[in-house]
């Protein structure tokens, strides 16, 4: 069983807290004494109403500005703290610092998370962003109301939204919530697929482990000098995972080859698209470094198999594939082509 | 001054087992500073980049315990990132050159790598003890070192570490002449091991007084076990899987029989409800039970268990527990000290939970009551403010409501008030975490009362930053601050930047504050690393253009005397 750390628990230096005293500190004077009073409304003169106010129309918008970030995983945390702001925004003003009545409060956030709920199915993928706090917000009702649902007969909730969110889809998880480790997430399932056979129990298992890391390798394209990295666990397939490729680097390429042209006098840019990744046909494919240190060409074996053992991606030009160490060309070329760096 | 013999304060201090008594004596003088680290042998480091380690070894060459932590904790909740850091490999290898008479060592949240494993294995001749918490980065190939190496090892304790499996022939390097074992816990391992050899380790080890196996040993495997460990303490079976009327079944009766001195039990993988009649002799002398890991034991059987269990002081269970077995716990289990319900279905369609109503019946029963972690999907003032009359010892309190910042079902109210009554009730309340619709109020009254709070963890809760400013204003003992998901920005995290570093460290993930604040913060507190972490592909690149306005993902603030980290992956940016 997990125990208390032994050993007791004081840091390895006192120095700082010894020289530290606290009623030197501005921080815990009288006027802030009396701020800390505890009254009706918040402390500071602010009555509740003032507050309800300022989280009505919040000074900074649930948009943020430079945060876009990709990966599902991210845009969930960050969407749902922007739909906590958009709980607060729902709620009416009311004195005596209590929620707004149960129906409109409840029915707003119905509608907020209806609008989502369409809005990613049409996106057909989980990129929340924090713009749209409506779809955050129905990503952290997805886990209000999951339950709700589920556990009809264990709760005595008698809110407006129970009969409705019964009928809706199970929406994206929250990222580390509930804050559990990850290996009592599946019990009740790891424990069926035990049932079965030990093997697949262990392969179940496996899956968990690797699913909780995301799977992030860095990918290198020959002739950019700035790599890449990308995420395996975010596709299912080699098509998905070779357009993922060329969305990463066709900005990169188009710039590389403009420094190019400021060298030479070559007058068109051809923005194409970085294709035949896989097939060998184009002008560049993609190859990998697997668990053993060698280097493959992607594509060969099942998706599934690639991802678990996959290291290092990288997008060499297919006219450096066909040389062999063996064959005639040179030493800097062979190690160009061995060399990962 | 007179005269004070040095042999006199070294004798004294030799009494002080505490580090806070420890460190207050060597601030005394030059004198005492070094008969105190000359006699330290305990050392703990509660964040493994506070201090480099070669100073530690450095300080105190004649130390012979060390313990250190190194991820934050919300790493337990895939919050921080794969290769973040958190290396053992530094402290092994100064210990290795500074204090080769190390006997003990204890990681928590940190990456041991096999080469890790074997240098530590190979370094210490007189090493007895390693215990392994939440650790990951090595194979059963490391443990095939320390078995192979640790002469006279008497403790093994991995607690749900992420181990790679190398194959089953790590525990057969023990060899012969190891008679020393008094703990061997490889529970969190998921691949075979070779029972023969574990057998007869068991065998020649007399001193064993605590084995806890992973799922993969059998029941027949466990009967042979306690066959020649019939004197064991404390139990972590493996996989219970048994039919009723097997041999195994009636010789797994009888094994318990023998155990007379079992008064811990865990394990019960894929154990079902049949099974547990084995135990049933055992029970009355249990202090701690751990069914955490048995979904398929609900209801009535076990309600029966532990109507049998009236010692018992420390209690794990999944929430198919239900409201009904909490309220047999609270009449059955009147020494309770320690309580966690854990949630057993938190996707699917469960069927039973716990509720406000177990807690309230746990808390009326069992007074002695200091710690708790309970998941439910709901819970109201009235319950919290009962808890809190019935219960006045809390040290850990931490209540995990599913749903995030869902209100009292019953008023529609914040769950201010209740929480409110804990931290005014539980005047050593040590630690704390938070869950449920929650405004600005609670911080405030946590900041009022809760004198003694150590450990918060907030997440989406709060209105404003006023929230976190009431806490970091009025809890003087507070040492470690994680928040996920809530209103707090900028203006809060500098309001008092010298706060933090009376703190061990400070997390912040998915809140308000940009980068600018955070670059305000590093500029104004050298002593302290502020640590941003950002997973995004485009800010990898371009760094250099992010304005002061980006909001960041998560920051990690850390006080430490080793000014920023030689490993820090390309996605932390120490500021």
């Amino acid at each position: 069983m997990e125990e208390e750390f032994r050993g007791g628990r004081p840091q390895l230096f006192d120095f700082i807290t010894n020289g530290r005293d606290w009623s030197d500190k501005g921080g815990y004077g009288a006027a802030e004494e009396k701020n800390l009073e505890l009254r009706l409304g918040l402390p500071g003169g602010e009555d509740w109403s003032a507050v309800q106010e300022k989280r009505e129309h919040p000074a900074e918008s649930a948009v943020s500005p430079g945060h876009i970030a990709k990966i599902p995983k991210s845009t969930n945390m960050s969407a749902s703290s922007g739909a906590k702001r958009g709980c607060s925004d729902a709620v009416d003003s009311k004195p005596e610092g209590t929620l707004a009545d149960k129906t409109t409060f409840q029915q707003q956030h119905l509608q907020q998370q209806q609008l989502g709920f369409l809005q990613l199915q049409a996106k057909g993928k989980e990129s929340l962003h924090r713009t749209s706090g409506s779809a955050g917000l129905q990503s952290l009702e997805g886990k209000v109301c999951g339950p709700h649902a589920a556990h009809a007969s264990s709760t005595k909730n008698t809110t407006a939204t129970h009969s409705t969110s019964q009928s809706r889809a199970a929406a994206a998880p929250v990222v580390g919530w509930p804050p559990i480790r990850s290996f009592r997430k599946n019990l009740a399932g790891t424990a069926k697929a035990s049932a079965e056979s030990p093997n697949r129990r262990s392969e179940a298992e496996k899956k968990l482990e690797n699913d909780r890391k995301g799977l992030f390798v860095k990918i290198n394209m020959d002739g950019i000098p700035i790599g890449r990295k990308v995420d395996l666990k975010a596709y299912d397939s080699y098509e998905k995972l070779s357009l993922a490729v060329d969305e990463l680097f066709r900005g990169l390429l188009m710039a590389a080859q403009m420094d190019l042209l400021a060298a030479t006098t070559h007058s068109t840019i051809e923005t194409h698209l970085i294709s035949g990744l896989l097939d060998r046909s184009g002008e560049y494919t993609l190859v990998y470094e697997d668990d053993e240190g060698d280097k493959m060409l992607v594509g060969d074996v099942p998706w599934d198999m690639f991802v678990s053992t996959a290291k290092r991606l990288r997008v060499l030009k297919s006219s450096d594939l066909c040389a062999s160490p063996l064959t005639g060309r040179n030493q800097e070329e062979d190690k160009r082509l061995l060399n990962w760096e | 001054m007179t005269y004070f013999p040095e042999e006199v304060v070294e004798h004294i201090v030799d009494f002080l087992g505490s580090h806070r008594d420890r460190n207050a004596v060597s601030t005394v003088c030059k004198a005492w500073y070094q008969v105190e680290r000359l006699s330290r042998r305990n050392v703990f480091v509660g964040n493994c980049y506070a201090i480099r380690p070669e100073r530690v070894m450095a300080r105190f060459p004649w130390m012979k315990s060390l313990g250190v932590k190194g991820k934050p904790h919300f790493a337990d909740f895939n919050l921080v990132p794969y290769d973040w850091g958190g290396f053992a490999q530094p402290w092994i290898e100064a210990a290795a050159r500074g204090c080769p008479g190390l006997e003990e060592l204890r990681l928590k949240r940190m990456v041991v790598t096999d080469d890790d494993l074997e240098l530590l294995a190979r370094s210490f001749p007189s090493f007895k003890s390693l215990v392994l918490v939440s650790c990951e980065g090595f194979s059963t190939d490391g443990l095939a070192a320390i078995a192979t190496y640790c002469r006279g090892l008497r403790e093994l304790d991995l607690q749900e570490n992420e181990v790679e499996d190398h194959g089953r022939q790590w525990l057969s390097c023990f060899p012969d002449s190891c008679t020393s074992l008094v703990s061997l816990n490889f529970a969190c391992l998921k691949g075979e091991i070779n029972t023969n050899a574990l057998e007869r380790l068991v065998a020649r080890c007399p001193d064993l007084r605590s084995l806890k196996l992973n799922r993969a040993i059998s029941v027949e495997s466990l009967n042979r076990i306690l066959a020649r460990a019939p004197h064991l303490v404390d139990l972590g079976t493996g996989s219970m899987m048994v039919n009723h009327h097997t041999e195994a079944y009636h010789r797994l009766i009888n094994a318990f029989l023998g155990c007379k001195s079992l008064r811990s039990l865990s394990g019960f993988w894929d154990a079902s409800s049949c099974c547990l009649q084995a135990v049933y002799p055992v029970c009355v002398n249990l202090t701690a039970l751990n069914l955490s890991y048995a979904p398929a034991i609900q209801g009535d059987d076990l309600i029966k268990l532990i109507c049998l269990c009236f010692k018992l002081q420390k209690l794990w269970v999944l929430d198919c527990i239900g409201d009904k077995g909490l309220a047999a716990v609270a009449s059955t289990c009147k020494d309770l000290q320690e309580l966690r319900v854990f949630p057993s279905d938190i996707y699917g369609a469960g069927t039973t939970a716990v509720t406000e109503e177990g807690l309230v019946a746990i808390s009326s029963g069992c007074s002695k009551l200091n710690s708790l972690l309970y998941f439910c999907y709901q819970m109201t003032n009235t319950a919290l403010v009962t808890v809190a009359k019935n219960c006045p010892h809390f040290t850990r309190f931490r209540l995990c409501i599913l749903d995030p910042g869902k209100p009292d079902p019953v008023t529609d109210q914040p769950l201010d008030e209740g929480f409110g009554a804990i931290v005014r009730s539980c005047k050593n309340l040590r630690r704390l975490s938070l869950s449920g619709l929650l405004t600005d109020k609670v911080f405030l009254y946590i900041g009022m009362h809760a004198e003694h709070l150590e450990m918060l963890s907030i997440a989406f809760a709060g209105d404003s930053d006023k929230g976190m400013v009431y806490v970091l204003n009025g809890c003087k003992n507070l040492r470690k601050l994680e928040i996920r998901d809530c209103p707090f920005g900028d203006d809060a995290l500098l309001k008092d930047v010298t706060k933090y570093e009376t703190m061990r460290s400070l997390w912040m993930s998915s809140c308000d504050v940009t980068l600018g604040g955070c670059r305000a913060l590093a500029a104004k507190m050298p002593s302290l690393n502020v640590e941003i972490i950002n997973e995004s592909d485009e800010a990898d690149e371009f760094q250099e253009n992010l304005s002061d306005l980006h909001k960041v993902e998560k920051l990690y603030v850390y006080r430490t005397v080793a000014r920023g980290r030689t490993d820090a992956p390309d996605f932390v940016w120490i500021l």
